[in-house]
Parts: structure tokens; sequence; C-alpha cells
């Protein structure tokens, strides 16, 4: 069982964001943080095209040898005195990671900013065996807070405020003098800062997740912005990589390549602060690292995505440009969606790995408007899977039945063109009968779900066609 | 050539449809309206490949003796010229027919500028306009400065561009009546950014996002008239706007 889902809710989940006034207010700040700032970074690099292009590329060409590369990959983890734990799906992830966790007795555990382990459940699982996660992250320490998940998969609590925040931190650190200013965003991260250092001294096992996996020289690299994976990673006795296998890579080189495109898609930054590489546990005459370094790679669902028509999905590599240009997540932020995944990205991914019976309404709720295909560093075709899904799910008669009535109705007279002109010429005469004093329907009987937000346009009259034949019948 | 008018516009809109036949029989083109219905974009973007494949071919045998076809819809006409390719791919019958239709599609203003050359149409509209750049012009057929450009030469017309032209009005098709609620914020917040402009007149190419826009603007009292590019640059737009009676006190109002 992956993390808990509510995507089958997603209408009312979607209602109920729409109503949060406070949400809606907040989550302005992804379209003013994010969107120029990438315009801005890609508009300064002139070859960013030609990069997307590369980078499709280097993971097409990745993805279609994945066997070899996980098998190379593994083979020089092993080499550097790491080892590789494979885990089919979520269950089995978050027993090896116990497993590791209990062999060294560990109490604490600190983690880094990782996807993966939120899609496994990780966090709430060690809980309830006796080991306590602590999240280093700042938007996944006040998510953790607040027991909620990530809204956002590069900003998890963009969905707050700084108000909300500092309740929280009000909350939850009873130390805190009630006269201190946490009116400010850097007081709430000196705060939490200063609780997480003496986390960080007291850990026994971090856990990080990895952006790419480098199978030449079997190294993981993580991006941050905070510092905090390196804590998390050279401070404890052990360290934990639990990631997915799509993050492969196959060279440093390659690596690098796309680097140059993530910071800037997600951030708008021509790198992120901190790119860290690690390459098994600390060799004799290091002067820090861990004792102990395990990667744990979860498959889930993605091998069976290979071959098939989502494969092109599994070259993401979590920008969040998708969700970050998306009008449908601007409206209702990423807890709608009721998965880990949020946004057009989420909408194709979540169907592969939890069902399209469960996260069916997901590629349906998008207006193809294709901003996200368009920003994509690796040119995933997000409306296209989408659609894909949609086709899925019509074979499989998911649709409401309302739907599917409407459509056929609809395209029986469309095959009929005769019977069309006919039916049509009809149907919009009397419409125009009825509407011929107004401009506009204020409602009208079928058209219920249109006219309950907005106004429906009186037709002219007649239909065009019928008028073309009459104005051209003397000509 | 074959003007293909698109549903909405057969229906709703005929004024569209003679704007096109004008702009291109003034440029020197032949124009015929063979019999049509839709091209199938409903079903192929509600999963219902065999209906779209359907309507598909029926566009395909009633379009493909001609030299051009042009369609007043960026939408419309990204369904043929992007999607009847990748619905035929590997059909060793009709993938050619499907592709060489695509090929000699287009949607009407990047027609007249692309294919014919025109920099300007002899027209006049008073008054600030705002455009909007619909998704699938924009975004599959790149259409983004053909329409400023002729807008440019219209008599006595402004240009005033919004906040955020070239994103979605929140239509989608049947997205606007299946999550209604979502697809209202999307067009409350576009409407918002054309009354901002302080554009009297709100244009764009595609009638599926007009109406939208124009049924959201009439919803909320406003006095913005909505219209289809093609009619003011043909200089048809003397009728009333989308949504708009013959005599519509709100727009004697607004005119005053």
């Amino acid at each position: 069982m992956s993390a808990h889902s509510t995507a089958h809710d997603f209408k009312a989940n979607a209602s109920r964001a729409i109503a949060d006034t406070q949400l809606t207010g907040n989550l302005k700040a992804v379209r003013q943080n994010f969107i120029d700032k990438r315009a801005k970074a890609v508009k300064g690099l002139p070859e960013f095209e030609a990069l997307r292009e590369s980078g499709k590329e280097i993971k097409d060409h990745t993805l279609a040898h994945l066997d070899l590369y996980l098998e190379y990959y593994a083979q020089k983890v092993e080499e550097s005195g790491g080892h590789v734990h494979f885990a089919a799906d979520a269950e089995e992830a978050r027993k090896i990671a116990l497993d590791i966790c209990r062999k060294v007795g560990a109490k604490t555990v600190t983690k880094g900013k990782s996807m993966i382990t939120e899609e496994v459940g990780l966090n709430a699982y060690l809980e309830a065996n006796g080991v306590t996660p602590v999240e280093t992250d700042l938007g996944e320490y006040i998510i953790q807070l607040r027991g909620e998940t990530p809204s956002h998969i590069i900003a998890p609590a963009v969905h707050l405020n700084k108000h909300q925040i500092e309740g929280d931190f009000r909350r939850v650190h009873t130390h805190l003098d009630p006269a201190r200013d946490l009116n400010e965003k850097v007081s709430l991260l000196t705060e939490a800062r200063g609780v997480l250092r003496d986390r960080f001294l007291v850990a026994d096992v971090g856990i990080t997740g990895a952006n790419f996996l480098v199978a030449e020289t079997g190294t993981s690299i993580i991006v941050t912005n905070e510092g905090n994976g390196d804590l998390t990673q050279i401070l404890p006795k052990v360290h934990i990589v639990m990631t997915s296998i799509e993050k492969m890579v196959p060279t440093l080189e390659d690596a690098s390549q796309i680097l140059r495109l993530l910071a800037r898609s997600a951030t708008g930054q021509e790198m992120s602060v901190y790119t860290t590489l690690s390459t098994g546990p600390r060799r004799m005459g290091d002067l820090d690292g861990p004792e102990e370094y395990h990667v744990i790679l979860l498959d889930n669902g993605r091998s069976a995505m290979l071959g098939g028509e989502f494969q092109d999905m599994l070259r993401c590599i979590r920008c969040a440009a998708c969700m970050n240009h998306c009008p449908v997540y601007h409206q209702i932020g990423g807890h709608a969606y009721g998965w880990i995944y949020p946004g057009p990205m989420g909408s194709v991914l979540s169907p592969s790995l939890i069902g399209v019976d469960e996260a069916g309404h997901l590629p349906n709720a998008s207006t193809f408007c294709g901003r996200c295909e368009a920003v994509c560093p690796m040119k995933i075709p997000l409306p296209k899977m989408m659609r894909h899904w949609r086709e899925r799910e019509f074979e499989r008669n998911l649709n409401p039945a309302l739907q599917r009535w409407g459509l056929g109705f609809w395209a029986f007279f469309a095959k009929r063109p005769r019977l069309y002109a006919l039916a049509n010429r009809l149907a919009i005469k009397a419409m125009a009968l009825i509407g011929r004093k107004k401009g506009s329907f204020k409602g009208l009987p079928g058209l219920g779900a249109w006219t309950k937000y907005r106004d429906f346009a009186v037709p002219e009259g007649e239909t065009f066609q019928a008028k073309w034949k009459k104005a051209r019948a003397g000509r | 050539m074959a003007l293909f008018a698109t549903c909405l516009v057969d229906s709703l809109r005929p004024n569209v449809g003679f704007a096109t036949a004008k702009l291109l029989e003034e440029a020197g083109c032949r124009v015929e309206v063979p019999r049509q219905t839709c091209c199938g974009q409903p079903a192929y973007n509600s999963g219902d490949r065999a209906t779209a494949k359907t309507l598909a071919l029926q566009m395909i045998e009633a379009f493909e003796s001609y030299d051009y076809v042009v369609v007043p819809s960026g939408s419309c006409a990204g369904m043929i010229i992007k999607h009847y390719p990748a619905l035929f791919a590997g059909d060793p019958n009709l993938a050619g027919r499907a592709d060489r239709l695509a090929a000699k599609t287009f949607e009407l203003v990047s027609f007249l500028v692309g294919v014919l050359g025109l920099k300007t149409v002899s027209a006049r509209f008073e008054g600030q306009v705002t455009y909007h750049d619909s998704c699938s012009g924009l975004r599959e057929l790149g259409i983004k400065d053909q329409p400023r450009t002729l807008l440019a030469s219209v008599e006595g017309l402004e240009l005033v561009e919004m906040k955020d032209a070239d994103v979605c009005c929140g239509f989608g098709g049947t997205f606007a009546v299946k999550y209604g609620e979502i697809s209202d914020k999307i067009v409350t917040e576009k409407c918002a950014n054309v009354t901002t402009s302080a554009a009297k007149t709100l244009l764009a190419g595609d009638l599926g996002c007009l109406l939208n826009m124009a049924g959201k603007l009439s919803r909320q009292g406003s006095g913005i008239e909505v219209r289809h590019v093609a009619e003011v640059l043909a200089g048809m737009a003397e009728g009333p706007a989308i949504g708009r009676a013959a005599q519509d006190p709100a727009l004697v109002e607004a005119r005053s």
C-alpha cells in the first residue's frame, strides 16, 4: 500500500479548496514566485531549447536500457562499499528502511526532502515502529508539524502563509518566548534552524532522496537550497538514499546537462544553492561521512510503465514547472489532487501508480491548455498522456453515465451530416425563438452545468451552412 | 478552398463564418462550404477514439479535394493539423490522407498572414480592444503575432494588452461543464484581467473561449463586448456582440 489517497474525491477536494479563501490567497505565491523567474532564467540561456532536447535524449536512452544501467549502478555502489536494496512496492521499501534503522538501534532519523518517502508513507510507518523521523527541509518540517502532506513537489508548504507557520511554531516550540518576533520569514527560518540543529546531532540515521543516480560512478545526487540535505547525510552513522529507479542517468556528464535544466525550470535559479554528490560510505582518511551507505530503489509500478504509452512520464525530473504554470493548480492547490503528486505531472503519474479507478478524475481535470508541456524541461507530452488515460477510462466505461450518454447523443448526429443539419437548424431556431428578446440565457434546460456559472449566448437564429446556401444560391 | 466553419460557428455565430469568407474572398480566394458537422475534438478529448476517427474520416472525405482548408478556430484547426495524423498514425489506408489534409489546413489568421502574406486589412473599428490568446492556437500552432499584426492595421482600433493574455480562459471544451466550479474560478480571473485592461472590446480567435468569457462577463453585468477577431478584421462587427441582443439596454448604456 502506498500513501493514502483521496484522489477519487477530487471534486469535493477541489470545492473545499476553492471555498478556502486563505488557501486561494496563499496560492497566489505560486504564480508570483515561479513563473517570471523561470522565464527570465530560460531567456538568459540561449541553448535552453537545445538542452531540453539533449535532456530528453539522455532520459529516453537511459529508460530504453534501464535494466543494464540499474545493474551497473548497483555494482558501482557495492564497489564503493555501499548496499543497494530493490523494493518492488511501498511496503517493501518501508520494511527495508525500518530494518536498517533497527539494526543500528536508531531512535531518531533526520530526513532530507524526498517525495519517494512521501509516496511510500515512510514517516507514519517509522513512527508506528518506535523510530522518530524529523523532516529537516524547512517546508517539510512545517508540514510535519501540521500533520499534512506536501502540496507541491518542491515547495511543500506553499499553501501556507507566514502567519499560519508562526502559529504552528508557537504551538509546538513551547520553549519560545512569546515576545519573540516571528513576523519575518528569516526569523521563522532561524527558529526552525535552531530546533533542527539539535536533531541533526542526535540522529542515528539520515534519509535523503535523490534527484539523480549516476550509473558510471554509483553516485546519488541531491539538490537543495538550505544545506539540510548535507547535514542529514553526513552527520549520522547511517545514510539511506530512498529513491525510485527512473532517477538514473548514465554518466556525471549527463547529470550535469540535466542539472542545467532543473533549477532554471524549478525556481529560476541557474543552480540550486547546494548540489551534493554522495558515493558510498566514509572511506579511510575521509574527514566525515556515514559509516554505512544504503540505497533503496523503489519500483512501485514504474517498471510496468516502460515500453508503454506512459513511458515518457518516467523522464520527469520533478522540477514542478508544470504545476507552477497550471491554471487548475493555481485555483485549487496541491492537496485537492488527493495523492502525493499534484498538478499535470501527477495527473499522468498517479493513475499509473495507484490505478485509474482511484485517480480517474485527475487526467480529466485539465483544460488541455498545453502550458505544462510547453515549460516541461524534459518535453513530456503531458496533455497527450492525460488523453491516453481518458481513453482507458472510456474503454472501461469508467466515466459518468450522463457524460457518456451526452457524448453518444451528440455523436449520433455528428456522424450523420444531413440529419445533423436538419436537427441542428431546428434546435438553433427554437433556442433563438425562446431567447429572441435577450442576448444570453441565464439558465437553459440541459445546459445547467454551464449556466450555473455563466450565461449562454443566444444563437443568431439560422445555421451558417443554411445561411450560406441561401446567400450563394443566386450566384 | 474550403471553409470549415466549426460546429460552434455553424450553430451559434454564423457571422464569424461570413467574416471568414469575406476575408478570404477579398484576398482573392474562391471559397466553398462543404457539408460539415464537427472535427471530432469533443470525442477525441473525452477518450472516445472510435467516434473521433469516424468524424475525422468524414472530415477527410469532405475536405481532401480542396487546395486549402481554412478554419476560424485554432482549436479545431489544431485538431486537424496535429491530432488527425496522430489518430491515423500507422494506418496504411488513412495515415497518408490524414497527413495530406493536415498539411493544407490552416487557422484563418495564420493563413492570411503566413500563406497569403497579408500585412493589412481594410476595416474600421473604433476603440480600445484587448486580445486573448487561445491556448491551442498559441501553443499548438504558434499564433501570437499574426492577429496583432492585422489588428494594428484596423483603422480606429487600439490594441491594449491585458495581463496574462496567454493564460487559459478555463473553457477546455467539456472541462467547462465537467469541472464547472474550477472553470468558473479560472474564467473569473481572466475576466478580471480583461476588465483591468480598460479595453471596451475583447477579441479572440476561438468561439469556445469567446462563449466562455462572454458568458462570464455577461453574468457579471459587464459592459465589455466580446467578438471573434475575424468579425473585426472583416469589418463585420456592426451587429450585436456575442451574447448581446439586437437592442441590449446594457449595450446602449455602455456605449453612451
